[in-house]
């Protein structure tokens, strides 16, 4: 009795110093994560949630009388409409402050979409094999027969306009990515002895996959989530700018440049600078951001990093 | 090697087959084929006269067979626009994206693969982190942006160069650099690890010991084998670049097969739209099968490994 005791208190114990040094761990970790991306992100989630308080004007609703003011600094320029005006009188600044919430919203929803779609199919298939793998994998062979924003642009003309569309369509046309790098990881990892282990337990396969599999796959899946997210980003804008994304009147980045385009010869520079000014430092925040957690969860491979475009 | 081939160019048939089945069932999923082939406001009567035409009130398995027919043949559908056929328009417009095409890959390679060479040999200095930082802005920037920021600068502002149109060198500049920006970052990287690697390698160490010139090692035996990763991509990327080029050229007005798409997409000529995605899919899937069977030509492992 007194012994189990002393085995129950001594595994209490490691638990709690495991607790302890998997907390200074996670501490340790992010004083040495990247301090710029993480700013530039938080900024834009607290932009994204407060929109409907720091936001000067309507960003939808224009005065006609104050159309193509440029920003306080330049002459005509007024304290009331910081970083100008554009073609229908609308205050850039508070286009800016929505649009982040619409390319947060859009980013992150797509990331995460795709990135369910695309590890349980790569689990699917690397896990059961056979049929399953042989049909999931001609499938991602298909879709990558696709650049992927051909493909999206595709999607985007056979729909309406409209966020949400876009958020299915990016999880669509992304999903493959992370199909094909969890399916090599469980490969592997299905003939780990506790993979066997827990199938002679008795283990069915579909608790395998999730309590087993799933855990390990993770990290990869967050560092390809992180890399996508710039990936999808640029992609919606993108397809705003075509005019097959986010429908107008939103003030979407895009959208916001692609209105701004006409401008652009008459000199309207601010139309067009702010917003893609806005893409540029979050596109890069998330890149930065996967760069350094893809180096952080396999230091080995740091150097080898995979090249992907569009 | 004959048994490679054979089931590389089967799954390529199986990757077109299943490609033209998705757009056929998503054209169908989301709304009336119909429709979309007909001018935007057609009355009921001609859009019955395109469904026979079409064999849209058949059988769906039979209205597979006639599009993949029609598609074997060549015949993608007439555009609404332009009111000839969308194959011809895309072929008339392909030179102008090849030619921009090639001189952004050009100038991609120009650049990425000397400044990933030299940052794999200078690690860690400051030409490296210049080369990093480059690449990432490549990689965090869209490229129609940059085109918008060029023709600010170098066409309002200073007015070095024209902002649209295609003739001449000068009309070429702002757009090749502008669509290469990203793929310069891409090689510049691949480059560079490819270097990495060759440089930790045992005959470097064996070149070194022998007594050669850095400069001589660099050039003459890290070099070569570095660089074949790169040209592989490179083969590729000259057809993702063709298709992803629809911005670029939407920004400049460059008269290619991406402005194509985007007046297919304005005018809702929905022939025009088709005919551009599939094709991009059929150049993409026959480089991938070329160079995956060179590929394997060069190095015994592939076609043996699998």
């Amino acid at each position: 009795m007194e012994t189990s005791q002393a085995v129950a208190t001594s595994e209490t114990f490691a638990a709690q110093s495991f607790e302890l040094t998997r907390w200074k761990k996670i501490l340790s970790t992010l004083q040495r994560a990247p301090i710029f991306p993480l700013l530039i992100l938080a900024a834009l989630v607290c932009t994204a949630v407060s929109a409907d308080f720091i936001a000067p004007h309507n960003p939808e609703v224009g005065n006609l009388r104050y159309r193509y003011r440029p920003p306080v600094w330049q002459d005509r320029g007024t304290w009331e409409y910081i970083l100008g005006t554009d073609h229908m009188g609308r205050d850039i600044l508070s286009r800016l402050i929505f649009g982040s919430r619409i390319s947060l919203i859009v980013g992150i929803t797509a990331v995460v979409f795709a990135g369910v779609v695309g590890t349980t199919l790569g689990i699917l298939s690397g896990f059961l094999g056979g049929w399953v793998d042989q049909v999931i994998m001609r499938l991602t062979d298909a879709w990558l027969a696709l650049p992927a924003i051909t493909f999206a642009i595709l999607l985007a003309v056979l729909v309406q306009p409209s966020k949400w569309n876009i958020v299915i369509i990016l999880g669509i046309v992304y999903w493959t990515r992370y199909a094909r790098v969890v399916r090599g990881e469980v490969l592997s990892l299905k003939e780990r002895d506790y993979v066997r282990l827990a199938t002679v337990a008795g283990c069915s396969q579909a608790r395998i996959m999730w309590t087993h599999i799933l855990p390990n796959v993770a990290n990869s899946t967050v560092v390809i989530a992180t890399l996508q997210l710039g990936v999808s980003i640029i992609a919606e804008a993108t397809l705003s700018f075509l005019g097959v994304g986010v429908a107008p009147p939103e003030p979407a980045w895009g959208l916001m440049l692609a209105e701004g385009k006409s401008g652009l010869m008459a000199g309207y520079w601010w139309l067009s600078v702010f917003p893609g000014l806005c893409i540029m430092l979050v596109v890069l925040s998330a890149n930065l951001l996967g760069d350094w957690f893809r180096v952080w969860s396999d230091p080995q491979s740091s150097q080898l990093s995979p090249v992907v475009v569009e | 090697m004959h048994g490679y081939i054979i089931r590389r160019v089967l799954y390529s048939i199986v990757s077109l087959i299943l490609l033209s089945m998705m757009i056929f069932c998503m054209v169908r999923i989301t709304g009336d084929p119909a429709v979309l082939m007909a001018e935007p406001g057609a009355k009921e009567e001609d859009l019955q006269a395109i469904r026979r035409e079409f064999g849209l009130d058949k059988p769906i398995v039979v209205q597979y067979v006639f599009f993949v027919k029609s598609m074997l043949r060549g015949d993608f559908g007439k555009s609404i626009y332009y009111r000839i056929p969308a194959l011809d328009l895309y072929v008339q417009r392909l030179p102008a994206s090849l030619l921009l095409a090639s001189v952004a890959m050009i100038l991609s390679l120009l650049i990425g693969i000397p400044v990933g060479i030299f940052s794999a040999v200078r690690i860690n200095t400051w030409f490296d982190n210049f080369g990093k930082i480059f690449a990432i802005l490549g990689l965090s920037l869209p490229s129609f942006w940059v085109g918008l920021m060029l023709i600010l600068t170098l066409s309002v502002y200073l007015n070095w160069l024209p902002s649209s149109g295609a003739d001449g060198w000068k009309h070429l500049v702002m757009p090749a650099f502008s669509l290469g920006w990203v793929f310069t970052a891409a090689h510049m990287r691949l480059t560079r690890s490819a270097m990495l690697e060759v440089l930790g390698s045992e005959y470097i160490k064996l070149a070194r010991i022998k007594g050669l010139s850095e400069r001589l090692v660099i050039a003459k035996h890290a070099f070569k084998n570095a660089v074949i990763p790169v040209l592989t991509l490179a083969g590729i990327n000259l057809v993702l670049m063709v298709n992803v080029a629809v911005v670029v050229e939407t920004v400049f007005a460059w008269p290619g097969v991406g402005r194509l798409l985007y007046e297919g997409i304005s005018f809702r000529d929905f022939p025009i739209v088709q005919t551009t995605v599939l094709m991009g899919g059929v150049m993409f899937v026959g480089v991938n099968l070329v160079v995956d069977i060179l590929y394997a030509y060069i190095d015994p492992r592939i076609r043996y490994g699998n």
